[in-house]
């Protein structure tokens, strides 16, 4: 019985070789490249954007596609559990990616004005990868959300876009 | 002047939080692609948005190439008082373009 190709990715199934031959070499190709060393920039970069200060896990939430079928637009949500008051509101969020070319998403500049720790935009991806924001709260606390999608059809490669 | 899209709710009530949604057509080149001539084609991408309501800042954010071509961006706002909203986006190229519109608060 023929290997399926989603059991084995790496080995297609040889009944179908030609007409995953392309589309197997671009998958190679985004494997081949170390998922450590960009794990490792991608905490580089937030490092270098927190400073000294401790980043916790939570309060955060990154809203995107799990399976992302067009890397060149990926609408993208992220909310921040905050009651948004004076006393107690997100000042700023930072959005990071695992995997593009460079580390930086965006950054936005909220206050209690505000009203809500919202904000939505579209992104590139040019691969699957995970992608991590970072909210910066008014006592001055960090707080951190991440998620993994799966990206089909890269950013970057295809044309224009 | 590159074409906008702005969206501002005209219905809000005092202490109502509204989403503003704005749209700008801009290419946001990322200077990664390589064009038809074999060279790389230069970076051309926004780099700042600020949302200001009667001169104060509301809502700031910092693009990256990351963003895709024709930024999008929604965000919220506390409608306390009626206003002129103003958008200014900045870029690369010296890039500067500024918009206007009503805040209604009932």
């Amino acid at each position: 019985m023929p290997m399926s190709l989603s059991d084995r990715p790496d080995v297609p199934d040889p009944s179908r070789r030609g007409v995953l031959r392309a589309c197997g070499a671009f998958v190679a190709l985004a494997v081949a490249r170390p998922a450590r060393a960009d794990a490792n920039e991608l905490q580089a970069a937030i490092a270098a954007y927190t400073g000294r200060h401790e980043v916790k896990p939570g309060r955060v939430t990154i809203d995107v596609a799990r399976l992302v079928d067009n890397g060149n637009a990926v609408p993208i949500t992220v909310r921040v559990d905050s009651p948004m008051t004076a006393a107690d509101h997100v000042r700023a969020i930072a959005l990071f990616n695992e995997r593009n070319p460079e580390r930086d998403v965006a950054r936005f500049a909220l206050s209690e004005r505000s009203g809500r720790a919202v904000v939505s935009t579209r992104i590139r991806l040019a691969t699957s990868q995970q992608l991590v924001a970072i909210a910066t709260m008014s006592d001055g606390s960090l707080w951190s959300g991440a998620i993994d999608v799966i990206v089909t059809l890269a950013a970057c490669i295809e044309g224009e876009g | 002047m590159a074409r906008t899209l702005i969206t501002v709710p005209q219905d809000a009530k005092r202490g109502d939080v509204v989403e503003i949604r704005v749209l700008m057509a801009h290419p946001m080149e990322t200077g990664y692609r390589v064009g038809s001539d074999g060279k790389r084609v230069p970076r051309n991408i926004l780099r700042r948005f600020t949302c200001r309501l009667d001169g104060e800042v509301v809502f700031a954010a910092e693009l990256f190439p990351a963003v895709s071509a024709n930024p999008y961006l929604a965000f919220p706002l506390r409608a306390e008082r009626s206003g002129t909203l103003s958008f200014a986006w900045e870029g690369d190229g010296g890039f500067a373009q500024t918009e206007t519109a009503a805040l209604n608060v009932a």
